[in-house]
């Protein structure tokens, strides 16, 4: 391959990401992953696989739970993008989702938990009235090695009740 | 794993792409990216340049033509999945899309970039074929149109030249004729959800006020490198009233097709999938046409 | 004092950190000025290695080294040792750090590349020239042993790498006599451990050269630390090894690897802090995992079905070298006779070297295998003899009142295996309780419908709580605050939950009242590893002794603050009480006191500061057990399996945090599901991996597993003073066996036999149209 052209091998982005606003300088091979986590400095979102199967690399892209290790840095620029140092409240106010994994022992390892969580808070806060079923379809693409998934799914029903708003 | 180097472009009109893939080597196309990222994380796939078609305007849509439901190349498949186009005029597509992939992989992937990877397996190829979707072609000598049946030129490689991209895809949709009934039913067998289908089944039927078979589509994935439409099966439907003897002796054509082989599946094994499958969408079929009143 | 916390579901300390994405695994450490190490691996399963020509990939931008086992010297050419002793083996083979003159799997680690970053490190590993001479390759275990098979390494004469034997009482005679023998042969296979975050080591060497700081994604920090400061010549002292936050475990990630030694050779050599972070396809080729075995077995049994004698022997995959020692086929050996009161066992296993990844601990080690050849064995005896499974199972247990039962076996010192405690037969009973009676009419009715059904049962001894130790600091800070140090690091057991339920009892304070840190060698002087179910056995019985240590000394000072006699103290809400009056004086003033000021004597008899260090050594095994039932619908059109109901009984002794030990049961549970229905690591005849990806390695997904439901009972630990066994792998262990046993029950009016797992679909209708 012959010698690229800077402008094709790197670019300028513009992402807002929690709230916060950056301006970069990216790769244009770096994935929106080990952007977040090496030039961000946002290591909460984890890489479990690189090929886009196990979710633990989950975020919230324009409103829509997607994998970070299949998007482009480069491809991001412009976007709004919530990960899980996003969720909880500037106060500390823990999301539902948040809470119930606490609760419920939703978690032992945490490596798939910021995905998992990030997924369950994108699609809950899109349908809380989902039920169990639902609920495993929607975290079909999220591994976990840990749980056997049944404490996972019992958070995100209380998650769910509790955005529904039911007492 | 991270990727190879690759120069990266991002055009933003069908022009800019047209020149770009009528003079660089060596390309990959970057659509939804579920298909193409793995690759290049992996490096199985290692491109001198990745064309970024993200960018490019009007690719992404969904309305209704005189043609039939014409749906942009780059429309998202969560998109697709629930449109209420789609979902009034070819629900199978919906359906078919719930077994595609997961949640994430719906947020990014598109339909046109289900068409142009090819899977043999893959679920929305299948459909196309089920409809006789006509593909819309563009490029550096102008537009042209491709029917399904001439899509996949061999293993998972479509019928474009290096220099064209795909803009998007018609299907020409059933409507109802004056007492028809449609019906329409999609089951595949897969390890997990989400995985590719092992075997995957898609059915239309018309039927008339008496439920007679006026009209019949079959389509399998996961049998061949192409969907295969079961040609046979659909004449043994047509003219006559459905029911589950008609279906388990019509079912019983997919077993008997030519499948493809592979290190892991048997074509025994796969000639009853092909059976159970199309027997469960004809089924379905049968049952969204007369609203459930034949079990 | 009550037991407030201990036995109470305990919301995790561990949990606010990782649920808001703040949690520290290897590669979220900050270092500033590291350096990236990507691998250059073997792509023979066995070749020689002519020459290494790194010059292309040396000079490529952005690359700072490519070193090789030359360029460290004798110390990466050097064979690591092996982590436990196997005196039965006569030649035992293990990995130098990087290879030198041959490869012997697909995956071993050749050359590191250095670069600034992992990207430019890859791309300069595809330049590095290795000049292979592949080798004929040894991968069917079942003619590993037959003349003319492929030599795995060609320093042997043979693949057997020794043979293990284990046994008790007449067998002959036991067969000779029996109502009934009958013979299967069985065929297993586990998979990889695949814990979501793969492994990785960071290397920070001192400018002086004279210490260097480690982080590895490590069950066994001291064993690390151990294993480097042997090899690099240096003082335990001056090598710290971290675990930080780590992603799973599950075995794999308490073995010692290359790459542990090699990077921090590499960045002593280089001056330079190194990161090397195993990627997913790594994980698949280059971290062990377990995979095949082959059994021929015979169960001899009497008329009424009471299980007397088994024999056999086993062919055992373990890989191209011995990292382990043979602790892997060892567990399966000392997992005999399972839960059943044999009168005669008598079993050999080869253990067998092939050019795959070596073999070595998953989750369960080589229990679930013993189980489920145990297992498969009293499901014959029950069709044979027409009775139901759960009766020959009850009938051929160890009886209650037969405890403390000696199996017969020997342990690893000679000394006689005994069963501690347990009731096999009333945990059986409240699975079945719990499972409900009107299987068989669903079943019936079911069959009658053209849908079929099936009901799994699988029961298990565990040997939990292994020797040697682990220990425990506890110390309280002025503040009132305590610090409790320990070896025992986690990869999401909780463990510094379940230690702060302890010491929080003890001292009279809240587990939040307590931070406790693990898994770093220079806050804690000596440790073992988190393996084998053994934490809450050593971990906990330790952090229990020094929190009974440090409460009898804030008694005794108290006692002299307070002036009043020690049994009329409480310690309640972080203070000590006189009971019944309102005199008090904190944890944390006692605690000041200790710590002294100029010129004032401490109290007589007391030294100084309010802490106090305990070891619980495990001079005993202790065993847990448990009885698991399962019912399963298989679709015989498509062989598609669906797990409809999953009961454990679980007896663990006592509990500390039931929702934690639940957790594990589940998780262990749906392991095992994955290993009966899902997971096959595939290598093809050239020793080549075939399933490379999540694509083609199946793990069990969330759509697909059951809701688990669990019951428990406690037959407490004579053995140690919490009373505990260990929890970690009791899901597991029975779990294949059970959804085996269910659809082979399914599939029954088929004369389906099953004799292996894993099994697909495709298995199903083939053994269905041959029914």
């Amino acid at each position: 391959m012959s010698e690229l052209d800077q402008a094709q091998t790197t670019r300028h982005i513009r992402v807002t990401v929690n709230g916060v606003h950056y301006e970069r300088d990216v790769l244009t091979r770096t994935h929106l992953g080990d952007f977040l986590r090496q030039d961000l400095g946002l290591t909460g979102t984890h890489l479990g696989c690189e090929h886009g199967v196990c979710g633990a690399c989950t975020i919230i892209l324009d409103g829509q739970p997607i994998r970070s290790c299949l998007m482009l840095a480069v491809q991001a620029d412009g976007a709004v993008i919530r990960t899980i140092e996003g969720l909880a409240q500037a106060d500390g106010t823990l999301h539902p989702v948040q809470e119930a994994f606490w609760d419920k022992h939703g978690l032992q390892c945490g490596f798939c938990t910021p995905g998992m969580v990030t997924t369950l808070a994108a699609v809950l806060e899109a349908d809380p009235t989902m039920d169990e079923v639902a609920i495993r379809e929607a975290i079909s693409g999220n591994i976990c090695r840990c749980t056997g998934y049944e404490t996972i799914v019992d958070a995100a029903l209380q998650a769910a009740s509790r955005m529904r708003g039911d007492h | 794993m991270k990727a190879s180097a690759f120069a990266y472009h991002d055009p933003k009109t069908m022009q800019e792409l047209n020149n770009l893939l009528g003079s660089l080597d060596n390309i990959r196309i970057l659509a939804g990216g579920q298909s193409l990222m793995p690759m290049l994380n992996m490096r199985y796939a290692f491109p001198d340049h990745v064309i970024d078609i993200n960018h490019i305007a009007d690719l992404s849509g969904v309305a209704m033509t005189p043609a039939g439901l014409r749906i942009g190349a780059m429309t998202r498949q969560r998109i697709v999945r629930e449109h209420p186009l789609v979902l009034e005029h070819a629900p199978v597509l919906a359906e078919a899309l719930h077994w595609v992939g997961h949640v994430q992989t719906r947020s990014r992937g598109t339909i046109g970039g289900s068409l142009c990877h090819l899977d043999p397996a893959a679920e929305q190829p299948c459909i196309a074929a089920l409809y006789d979707a006509v593909l819309h072609v563009s490029g550096p000598r102008g537009a042209r149109d491709v029917a399904m049946r001439d899509w996949v030129l061999s293993y998972m490689t479509p019928n474009l030249e290096p220099d064209e991209a795909l803009l998007g895809l018609t299907l020409p949709v059933w409507s109802g004729m004056q007492g028809h009934r449609v019906g329409h039913g999609f089951h595949e067998f897969a390890r997990r959800h989400g995985d590719y289908a092992i075997v995957a089944a898609a059915a239309l039927v018309s039927l008339d006020a008496a439920g007679v078979v006026r009209r019949a589509s079959i389509a399998l994935a996961g049998v061949d490198v192409r969907p295969v439409r079961l040609e046979a099966a659909e004449q043994a439907l047509v003219g006559k009233g459905l029911d589950q003897s008609l279906i388990a002796e019509v079912s019983a054509m997919a077993a008997s097709i030519e499948m493809m082989e592979d290190a892991h599946i048997t074509p025994a094994y796969r000639g009853r999938l092909a059976q159970t499958m199309t027997k469960r969408a004809l089924t379905d079929a049968l049952n969204r046409a007369t609203g459930g009143r034949n079990v | 004092m009550g037991a407030r916390y201990f036995g109470a579901a305990v919301k995790r300390l561990e949990d606010p950190k990782l649920i808001t994405g703040r949690g520290q695994y290897l590669d979220d450490i900050a270092m500033p000025g590291v350096l990236h190490v990507a691998v250059v691996r073997s792509p023979h399963a066995h070749a020689l290695i002519n020459a290494i020509d790194a010059s292309m990939a040396r000079d490529h931008a952005g690359v700072v080294a490519v070193l090789t086992a030359d360029d460290l010297g004798d110390i990466a050419r050097k064979p690591m040792p092996m982590m436990a002793p196997a005196p039965m083996v006569k030649t035992p083979l293990t990995q130098s750090p990087l290879a030198h003159g041959s490869v012997h799997y697909v995956g071993e680690a050749v050359a590191l590349v250095v670069a600034e970053s992992r990207a430019v490190a890859e791309d300069a590993a595809a330049m590095v020239m290795v000049d292979y001479d592949p080798q004929p390759a040894m991968v069917d275990l079942a003619h590993a042993l037959k003349d003319g098979a492929a030599l795995a390494n060609k320093a042997l004469q043979s693949n057997l790498a020794g043979t293990l034997k284990g046994g008790f009482g007449d067998v002959a005679g036991v067969f000779a006599k029996a109502a009934h023998v009958f013979k299967e042969t069985l065929s297993l296979h586990r998979g990889g451990c695949h814990a979501m975050e793969c492994r990785g080591v960071m290397a920070r060497p001192d400018p002086s050269g004279n210490r260097i700081d480690i982080w590895s994604s490590t069950q066994s920090p001291y064993m690390v630390r151990r294993a480097l400061a042997l090899c690099l010549g240096m003082d335990e002292a001056s090598v710290r090894v971290t675990a930080p936050d780590v992603g799973g475990g599950f075995g794999p990630k308490a073995v010692v690897y290359a790459e542990d030694y090699a990077i921090p050779m590499a960045a002593r050599h280089l001056g330079r802090p190194l990161k090397w972070v195993e990627d997913r396809g790594e994980h698949f080729v280059a971290t062990t995992q377990q995979r095949d075995q082959l059994w021929e077995l015979e169960v001899a049994a009497d008329a009424q079905g009471r299980m007397l004698g088994v024999r056999g022997h086993c062919l055992h995959d373990n890989g191209a070298y011995l990292p382990y020692g043979v602790v892997l086929p060892v567990t399966s050996m000392s997992s005999f006779p399972g839960p059943y009161a044999l009168e005669a066992l008598e079993i050999s296993l080869d253990v067998i070297y092939t050019n795959m990844v070596p073999n070595t601990p998953v989750r369960g080690a080589g229990r679930p295998n013993t189980c489920f050849v145990l297992e498969r064995l009293a499901d014959r005896v029950a069709r044979e003899l027409g009775l139901p499974r759960e009766e020959v199972r009850r009938r051929s247990f160890v009886q209650a009142n037969q405890f403390p039962y000696e199996t017969g076996m020997k342990a690893r010192d000679g000394s006689p295996v005994s069963y501690d405690s347990g009731d096999y037969v009333q945990c059986l009973d409240l699975a079945v309780a719990k499972f409900g009676s009107d299987f068989k009419a669903r079943q019936d009715k079911a069959r009658a419908e053209g849908r079929y059904i099936g009901m799994g049962i699988a029961s298990y001894v565990e040997d939990t709580g292994l020797a040697p130790y682990e220990g425990a600091t506890i110390r309280v800070q002025p503040n009132g605050k305590v610090l409790l140090l320990t070896g025992a690091a986690a990869q999401g057991q909780g463990h510094k939950t379940v230690f702060a339920q302890i010491a929080a009892d003890q001292l009279g304070i809240t587990p939040q009242d307590i931070t406790v840190e693990a898994g770093d060698t220079s806050l804690f002087p000596l440790g073992i590893g988190t393996i084998a179910s053994r934490v809450a056995v050593t971990g906990g019985s330790s952090v229990h002794m020094a929190a009974v240590e440090t409460r009898a000394k804030a008694i005794k000072v108290a006692s002299q603050v307070l002036e009043a006699q020690e049994a009329d103290l409480v310690l309640e809400g972080g203070f000590v009480k006189v009971s019944g009056t309102d005199r008090q004086v904190s944890l944390g003033q006692l605690a000041l006191m200790l710590h002294g000021n100029f010129g004032q004597p401490l109290p007589a008899g007391i030294a100084p500061g309010l802490s106090a260090t305990a070891f619980y050594e495990a001079r005993q095994t202790t065993f847990a057990n448990g009885t698991n039932l399962c019912e399963v619908e298989v679709d015989i059109e498509t062989g598609a399996v669906k797990i409809l109901r999953y009961v454990v009984a679980h007896d663990c002794g006592t509990l500390i945090n039931p929702m934690l030990v639940d957790g594990q049961i589940r998780g262990g549970v749906v392991h095992g599901i994955g290993n009966a229905l899902f997971e096959r690591m595939i290598y093809d005849e050239n020793g080549q991996p075939q399933t490379t990806n999540y694509g083609e390695y199946l793990l069990p997904l969330a759509t697909e597993m059951p809701r688990i439901e669990i019951v428990h009972m406690e037959s407490p630990s004579p053995r140690n003073p919490i009373g505990v066994k260990g929890a970690g792998e009791g899901g597991t262990i029975p779990a294949a066996a059970c959804v085996i046993s269910a659809i082979e029950d399914a599939l029954s009016p088929f004369n389906v036999h099953l004799a292996s797992h894993p099994v697909s679909p495709q298995d199903l209708v083939q053994l269905v149209d041959q029914g």
